[in-house]
Formats: C-alpha cells, sequence, structure tokens
C-alpha cells in the first residue's frame, strides 16, 4: 500500500518525561551503554493510489501544521514507501 | 438582559456540565455548544472547558482546534467575542493559534490534582474584571499536561505586554515557564488558564479555605466578570 509516513520528535531542548522514564527503566534492567531515549511519533497516511510530488509537499504541510506543534515538536522526515 | 454564554462539548470533554452550572450561579445563561455544528446560537460569550477533547490524541487541544465549531469560534473572538478556555480549552485555544505557545507533560511527570493559589496580573479582561490587580485566588488545579511553555522572544512579548493573566503563587506545579498559569491575548478578550475557574463558584462544593471547608469562590468572579463587561458594552 502506498504511503507517507511522517517522524515527528519532541524538541532537543525539551525533557521527554515518557524518554527518561523508559531510560530509567533501562537502566534498571543494565543497559548502562544507552545514554538517554526520546520518544517521538511515527504517522503514516495511507493512499489506494501512487503518492506524488504534489502529495509529498501537502505532507510536508500537514506535518508542520497539523501533525507537530512547532513550538514544542519537530518533523524529523517525511517519506515515500509506494 | 440575560447574557448567553455558550459551553462546548467535544467528544470527551468532562467540565461542560460544571461550566454551564458557573454560569448559571453567576446569572447568565448557558447555552450548549455541539464540536460538530458550527452555529454558535448567538451567544455572546464562549467557554471551552476542560477534560479530554478527542481523547487528547496527536496532542491535548490539536484535533478539537479542527473542529467545525472551532472555524466559528476563531473568526468570532478575532472580531472580539470574549472567549475563556479552561484546562484542556486552553490548550485548545493554544492549538488555534488564539494564544501563544504550548503545553507540555508536567515536570514531575505526574497528573496534579490541587487547591491552587493564583495571583490575577492582569484585570483588563472581560474574563478577569471584577478581580482586583494582583489579586490572590484559590482555585482547583488538575492535569496532566499543563506545562507552559515558549521560545524566549514569546515569554520576552508576553512579559513585556503584560499579557500573563495569571501566575502560579508559592508552588509552581507542572514546571510552567515564568510560573504562568494563564494567559490574554492582545486585545483581551481571549484568556485561557490551566486551573478550573468552574470547580470554585459555589460555597459547600469549593476548595478549602483557611478556617472553613470547600468554601472557595473565586472562580465565580471569572463568570460575573464576563457578565458585567457585556452589560457595560
Amino acid at each position: 500500500m502506498p504511503k507517507i509516513i511522517v517522524e515527528v520528535m519532541p524538541k532537543e531542548v525539551l525533557l521527554d518525561p515518557a524518554g527518561k522514564s523508559v531510560n530509567n527503566a533501562l537502566h534498571r534492567s543494565g543497559h548502562n551503554d544507552i545514554t538517554a531515549v526520546r520518544i517521538g511519533k511515527r504517522i503514516e497516511l495511507h493512499f489506494d493510489r501512487p503518492v506524488t510530488d504534489a502529495d509529498l509537499a501537502e505532507a510536508q504541510k500537514i506535518g508542520e501544521n497539523f501533525l507537530s506543534n512547532a513550538v514544542i515538536e519537530d518533523v524529523v522526515s517525511v517519506t515515500v514507501q509506494n | 438582559m440575560t447574557f448567553k454564554i455558550g459551553v462546548v462539548t467535544f467528544p470527551g470533554t468532562l467540565d461542560d456540565r460544571d461550566a454551564q452550572r458557573a454560569v448559571r450561579l453567576a446569572g447568565g445563561e448557558a447555552v450548549a455548544l455541539w464540536h460538530a455544528d458550527e452555529n454558535l446560537h448567538k451567544v455572546d460569550a464562549v467557554v471551552l472547558p476542560g477534560g479530554f477533547s478527542y481523547g487528547d490524541y496527536l496532542r491535548c487541544g490539536a484535533i478539537a482546534a479542527q473542529a467545525p465549531v472551532m472555524d466559528s469560534i476563531i473568526k468570532a473572538a478575532n472580531g472580539g467575542l470574549p472567549v475563556l478556555g479552561i484546562c484542556n480549552g486552553f490548550q485548545v485555544l493554544v492549538e488555534s493559534h488564539l494564544l501563544p505557545g504550548g503545553l507540555i507533560r508536567n515536570e514531575n511527570q505526574h497528573f496534579i490534582c490541587r487547591d491552587q493559589t493564583l495571583v490575577v496580573e492582569n484585570i483588563d479582561t472581560p474574563w478577569t474584571n471584577q478581580f482586583t490587580q494582583n489579586q490572590e485566588i484559590v482555585i482547583p488545579l488538575k492535569n496532566g499536561e499543563g506545562g507552559y511553555i515558549a521560545t524566549e522572544e514569546t515569554l520576552k512579548r508576553l512579559e513585556g505586554e503584560g499579557l500573563i493573566a495569571f501566575r502560579y503563587k508559592d508552588v509552581n506545579p507542572n514546571g510552567s515557564m515564568h510560573d504562568i498559569a494563564g494567559l490574554r491575548n492582545e486585545r483581551g478578550n481571549v484568556v485561557g488558564l490551566m486551573p478550573h475557574p468552574e470547580h470554585a463558584v459555589e460555597a459547600g462544593f469549593g476548595p478549602d479555605m483557611p478556617g472553613t471547608m470547600r468554601s472557595g469562590v473565586d472562580g465565580l468572579k471569572f463568570f460575573t466578570s464576563v457578565l458585567n463587561s457585556l452589560v457595560n458594552a
């Protein structure tokens, strides 16, 4: 199935409480080489036809305006899987 | 003349009935507004109540900001309609770009529920005109994602233009930058805050006050303020 994959991450400078909790749990189970965990979102936009460049440009806009909030998050990638 | 205050219900809204009750106790007529209906039914002001609209999917308030009723509210707010966003309603205002910044998970990662002291720092709005400048009030706070953040530039503007309407006193419960509990827009008609005035409107059901249990009614003044502003409009 053709799809566009949008990945959103909390901004680097922000505390990511969920990532911090997971990191703490990993340390408790002995994974001490892992220094930090950050958790973001992967959002798939599905199509029943091949994805075009126009779709990709639109997905970039949707990513920046709706799927992420620029104050707290960054869109780190928008990719196509046809 | 009785003024009509609309209270919006989104799927997942929790405090709409409490907000309607607060409107009635203040002397107004509460009008239920529905997320899927863009008709504001000629209300004189709007309250966006607390809860978990659309399950807080994507981000708190993000999906609600796209609801049909919000198209009308954003337009009306830009035209001067008084709008109050409480808790999730504040998040909806931020996601609708009616107020700047964002709200993230509480710094200590806990859901916080407590009677919170605030300082009212701006009384030049339809929602705060019955307070005195720098009045300390106590109303309940209950949120998991109430940490206010904004860019340095935005914070500087908020401080410089006096747009911080409420600040946390004694305890900053959620890690909000500059102890920000609530904001107003430039025009003053749009106000948002994380704590819940609608839960402090009737003696016997409000926060504990010194010497008297559950007697706090500081929240009622938000609603009498807006009715007062409509009388004088």
